[in-house]
């Protein structure tokens, strides 16, 4: 029987962290969307936030047991038509999509809302690997390099303008897949460089003080480094190619961006103190995290999740529930889990005997990391707001089903493998 | 390297975000503090403060109901200024002054507004209320004094100071608390507990439920109601005796310590320190230096003793056996202790024994006696500590232990204090032989002379004082119950108690002050007093003493007035002691020749003398001021809540007029 060697093979471990973590999730949301005592308030009150995630939750079940029974060359098989789907929904936005709060992310049925970008990331996942998977493929010859890319970026033009930068900045982290199989090393050294350079010429405000930097960096390197071949041509150039990277960080920091997106930023870089006006979602939300302590208030005794100071608490900002009602000791429990998941999902896909499957669970465990990073970080104040959920924890069934659909294809590859010879 | 990149970088990102969490979480606790100020409102429910009887259970003090305009600086909003302010009476700069001053303490806790608005301005506020965002009114409970004296032994009550909210943390900014007098002594019993609530809010400011359900929640506990040993009628009677003069009175009843009366002259009305008014008429006693009004003359003013201390020389020659109740010493109208150093006497002089001694008050007999005190032995040093001794077991140089919280130790002087400040000299009992009349080191306060006339009545022990006579369902200190008993034998109180009983006779210094039917034993006292005026040490009248107990047999008051530059001890004290004593056992006065002429004298004269320069009657100013404000208030609730025509209570206008 199938199913008996799915359930045998199966990866056990994952599945009971992520039954962990969209239980505490609930729980979570719960606790930030109720409002007054708890007696007045029935749980499966589906009116209520915390009642429609039950829903949600309920309605994945089916999901998973769908992905778990078909076969698993199907994945494989059909990922480019799966890949072209997604986009086609991607692009369908533009014409049918429901606008909330000036994005146009959604799809609505009635008071029902999908998000397509949700279930794109999978999509991708899979074309990639497909790619990928391809024995021709070598990732060294530049218009590989080029075609890798662009399966990668497809999706991302199709979000941004959307807009939707949070979803778009989850597409950088293939950039980790591509290098696990063989993308030179430099694109990653540039990129950090980049982000550097960014803050750097943010910070200071002042390009030449970068540029002054970066032209000391290379004259001393220049005359110190005698192994590197000193190729005056190859300094100057990256010398300018830097100056105009810096001076255009600063025009489109001061001409591009509009106002709020520099507010964040300077929020992060603590050059702006206004806490009732901009700064207040970051600041309300380290109030709350930090008013935890060792062991928390307490389940359902959160002051700030009860007031409800933190804006978009039971979605982007569900971790501040855990911080605040569950302590230090709480956040140390959900951030393992976490970084428990991700380590298995990359051991497991390292285990892979098909390129394909390897692939695809890379780019899961790498979406995971990079939502997980990402978010947390921007509750606790070191990263920009930027709209990026919790996985399995935030709020919302679109988000829910699309890491659930993600996650469970490659348990499903993994449960597949002995019989891939 | 390749395969590792992603691991690392997972495990590195998690680390770093628990470092910033544990960061956020343990060692940064300004989030804590900033959350519980966001989320939970504190609501307190003031008990009614305790009402205070006298000891024949007249009710002295009681509370009205007091309204404190509130106000969080944040919530205020779209306010109508001009008609907020005229509703209250107050202008413009007042009203600006007062948000500043809320918005530095904090824009989002409450603080006091306007405090202690009457029935009157609350109900008018009320009905407007709606329309002023970010103001509530407070309600809190005042006193309202049932009379019109006592302000002295009540103290008053007052917002708590900073220094008090920063030291205790049950009070909090805009509390009452009780300052000075019984309201000091019992704040913790008068005030009660007051209830709090905690409440949940949410980011609008609307209250979302309670706390914890309430876990943390304390409901109020009302205040205990005192008695006080005090007698209202006799310290009435005192305040009103006491009128345009100086000093103090302190009556003790002997079998308990029980102070029966505590005069202090100049007073106040109490009710000048309740309501609106009470800081601006609280800066004007203050500033009074002169008058001193909030001086307590019978507790904390230290006076040489004089004459009545001679009871005391009497007493401890008696027991160090240097004299008998037979010994004779001879007075030629004064005493030479030194060569050109003369003490004058007022004794009709000749061969003088102990009984004659005390009713004539002899300087020579009682300065003999000390001086055989001190040179009974050798070491002079050590005679005097005796002496000092016997004089403490009265309760004399130190604090008595009383329950008012205020006080002074008063003197009496050891070896330590001669041998420094006649280092390298001889010195001997006739070196300091001014103690033996009251006039030396010796410093006494009132009370301390009542306490040691109770002592006399009882024949060599007391009680300490106490005001305190019983607490609803509450023991008072047992303390109050302990007997002290002195060092000098109960026989040597008898010949004692025989002198101070003739001085009432018709060779006494009180003759023809005498009670018929009470048998008063008394001492009248005179004491020199000096005063730097304009740079110059003056003489000044001699302070006015008188010292007695009564009846002689079973004794039920001992008492201890003091009147300030009253010329001598039976001209103003005597007499005034003598009313007293009348007053209590009889009930009503026969002595009414003098008794008006107490109740009209006055010694401002005595006291412009003084201060010539400067001296204005502040207090004057202050009850002539008050009075037409308080009756037209007073005259104004009261048609409002009865509707009875306007009237001015007689109590509220203060006896003195300059």
């Amino acid at each position: 029987m199938r199913n008996q060697s799915v359930s045998s093979n199966i990866d056990w471990i994952s599945i009971v962290i992520y039954i962990t973590l969209v239980i505490l999730g609930w729980l979570n949301i719960y606790s930030s969307s109720l409002s007054g005592a708890p007696e007045d308030a029935s749980i499966f009150d589906f009116s209520q936030i915390y009642g429609k995630q039950f829903l949600f939750i309920l309605f994945s079940i089916p999901i998973i047991f769908t992905i778990l029974a078909i076969e698993a060359k199907f994945y494989e098989k059909y990922s480019i038509i799966i890949f072209a789907v997604s986009l086609l929904s991607l692009a369908g936005l533009f014409v049918f999509g429901k606008t909330i709060a000036g994005q146009r992310c959604w799809y609505g049925i009635g008071s029902f809302t999908l998000q397509p970008s949700e279930f794109a990331k999978a999509a991708t996942a899979l074309a990639l690997a497909k790619y990928l998977s391809d024995v021709q493929v070598n990732l060294r010859e530049m218009n590989r390099q080029i075609q890798a890319l662009f399966i990668v970026f497809l999706p991302v033009m199709l979000i941004l303008p959307q807009p939707d930068p949070g979803s778009a900045l989850i597409y950088f982290v293939f950039f980790f897949v591509l290098y696990r199989e063989g993308l030179p090393g430099w694109y990653l050294v540039t990129g950090f460089i980049a982000i550097l350079l960014f803050i750097l010429t943010l910070a200071t405000n002042n390009p030449y003080i970068v540029i002054g930097l970066t032209a000391l960096t290379l004259v001393v390197n220049h005359y110190r480094s005698r192994l590197v071949d000193r190729n005056i041509f190859a300094s100057i150039l990256m010398f300018l190619m830097i100056s105009v990277f810096t001076f255009s960080v600063n025009f489109v920091f001061n001409n591009v961006f509009k106002q709020h997106h520099r507010d964040r930023f300077n929020i992060l870089l603590g050059k702006e103190v206004d806490m009732k006006g901009v700064g207040y979602n970051t600041n309300q939300s380290e109030i709350a995290i930090g008013s935890g302590g060792w062991f928390g208030k307490g389940y359902l005794e959160g002051t700030q999740t009860k007031g409800g100071f933190v804006p978009e608490q039971h979605t982007d900002y569900i971790f501040t529930t855990v911080g605040e009602e569950w302590g230090f000791l709480g956040s140390l429990f959900v951030i393992g889990l976490f970084v428990g998941l991700i380590l298995r999902i990359i051991y497991l896909a390292e285990r892979q005997k098909t390129k394909f499957s390897r692939v695809y669970g890379y780019c899961v465990a790498g979406i995971l990391f990079i939502h997980f990073f990402v978010n947390i970080a921007m509750v606790i104040g070191v990263f920009p707001t930027i709209g990026v959920p919790l996985p399995f924890f935030s709020y919302g069934g679109s988000g829910l089903w699309g890491f659930t659909i993600l996650l469970f294809i490659f348990l499903k590859m993994d449960a597949n493998k002995v019989n891939e010879w | 390297m390749r395969k590792v990149l992603l691991p690392s970088l997972v495990i590195i990102a998690g680390s770093l975000l628990l470092i910033r969490i544990f960061f956020l979480q343990i060692i940064d606790d300004s989030f804590k503090l900033k959350s519980e100020n966001n989320a939970i409102k504190i609501k307190y429910d003031y008990p009614e403060r305790g009402y205070v009887y006298d000891r024949n259970g007249k009710l002295l003090i009681a509370n009205q109901p007091s309204y404190d305009i509130m106000v969080v600086p944040r919530e205020v909003k779209n306010l109508d200024t001009l008609e907020f302010c005229q509703l209250l009476d107050i202008d413009k700069a007042f009203f600006l002054k007062k948000m500043e001053k809320a918005r530095v303490y904090s824009p989002m806790l409450p603080s006091v507004f306007l405090p202690q608005l009457n029935k009157l301005e609350y109900a008018a506020f009320q009905e407007k209320i709606r329309k002023f965002n970010g103001f509530y009114i407070q309600k809190r409970s005042i006193r309202d004094y049932q009379v019109s004296y006592g302000a002295n032994v009540f103290g008053f009550i007052a917002q708590v100071n900073e220094a008090i909210v920063a030291k205790n943390p049950y009070y909090k900014p805009g509390d009452l608390i009780g300052k000075q007098g019984i309201e000091q002594s019992y704040e913790e019993i008068l005030r009660g507990q007051k209830g709090v609530k905690h409440i949940l809010r949410d980011k609008f400011n609307r209250e979302i439920g309670s706390y914890k359900d309430g876990k943390y929640d304390t409901i109020a506990q009302q205040g205990k109601d005192i008695t006080l040993t005090i007698d209202g009628d006799l310290q009435q009677y005192g305040e009103e005796l006491m009128v345009n003069k100086w000093g103090g009175i302190v009556a003790i009843e002997p079998k308990t310590g029980e102070i029966l009366a505590l005069v202090t002259s100049p007073n106040y009305d109490p009710a000048l320190l309740v309501g609106r008014q009470r800081s601006k008429n609280y800066s004007l006693l203050y500033r009074d230096s002169i008058a001193k009004p909030l001086y307590d003359r019978g507790l904390l003013a230290q006076y040489t003793p004089g004459s009545p201390f001679k009871i005391l020389t009497g007493l401890v020659a008696l027991q160090e056996g240097v004299i008998s109740d037979s010994t004779r010493f001879v007075c030629n109208h004064g005493f030479s202790y030194a060569r050109g150093r003369f003490m004058r006497c007022h004794c009709s002089g000749g061969s003088i024994q102990l009984h004659r001694a005390i009713y004539e008050s002899c300087n020579t007999f009682f300065s003999s006696s000390y001086i055989k005190i001190i040179n009974k032995y050798n070491d002079h040093g050590y005679a005097v500590d005796l002496w000092a001794k016997h004089l403490k077991s009265f309760g004399l140089g130190d604090f008595m232990g009383y329950d008012l919280p205020i006080g002074v130790r008063g003197n009496i002087p050891t070896s330590k204090i001669y041998n420094r400040t006649y280092a390298g000299w001889k010195w001997d009992g006739k070196t300091i032989v001014s103690n033996a009349i009251g006039q030396g080191e010796v410093l006494m306060s009132p009370i301390q002379l009542a306490n040691f006339m109770a002592t006399i009545a009882n024949r060599g022990y007391y009680y300490t004082p106490h005001i305190i006579k019983k607490i609803k369902n509450q023991p008072i200190d047992p303390k109050y119950r302990q007997k002290h008993t002195t060092t000098i034998d109960r026989k040597y109180f008898d010949p004692i108690i025989e002198g101070m009983h003739a001085v009432y006779g018709p060779a006494g210094t009180a003759s023809g002050l005498g009670v018929e039917g009470i048998e008063i034993c008394g001492k009248t006292g005179t004491a020199e007093n000096f005063m730097v005026i304009n740079g110059k040490r003056t003489k000044l009248q001699d302070h006015s003493i008188f010292v007695a107990f009564a009846p002689k047999d079973n004794p039920k008051i001992a008492i201890a007035v003091f009147v300030e530059n009253g010329y001598w001890g039976k001209r103003w004290a005597g007499p005034i002691a003598t009313l007293m004593i009348e007053r209590y056992l009889k009930g009503k006065i026969t002595r009414t020749d003098f008794e008006k002429r107490m109740l009209q004298g006055s010694l401002q004269d005595q006291y412009n003398k003084r201060y010539p320069q400067k001296h204005q009657d502040s207090l004057g100013i202050l009850n002539a001021r008050v009075k037409d404000s308080i009756a037209r208030e007073k005259g104004k609730i009261d048609s409002l809540a009865t509707k009875k025509p306007v009237e001015v209570k007689k109590d509220t206008v203060k006896k003195k007029t300059p």
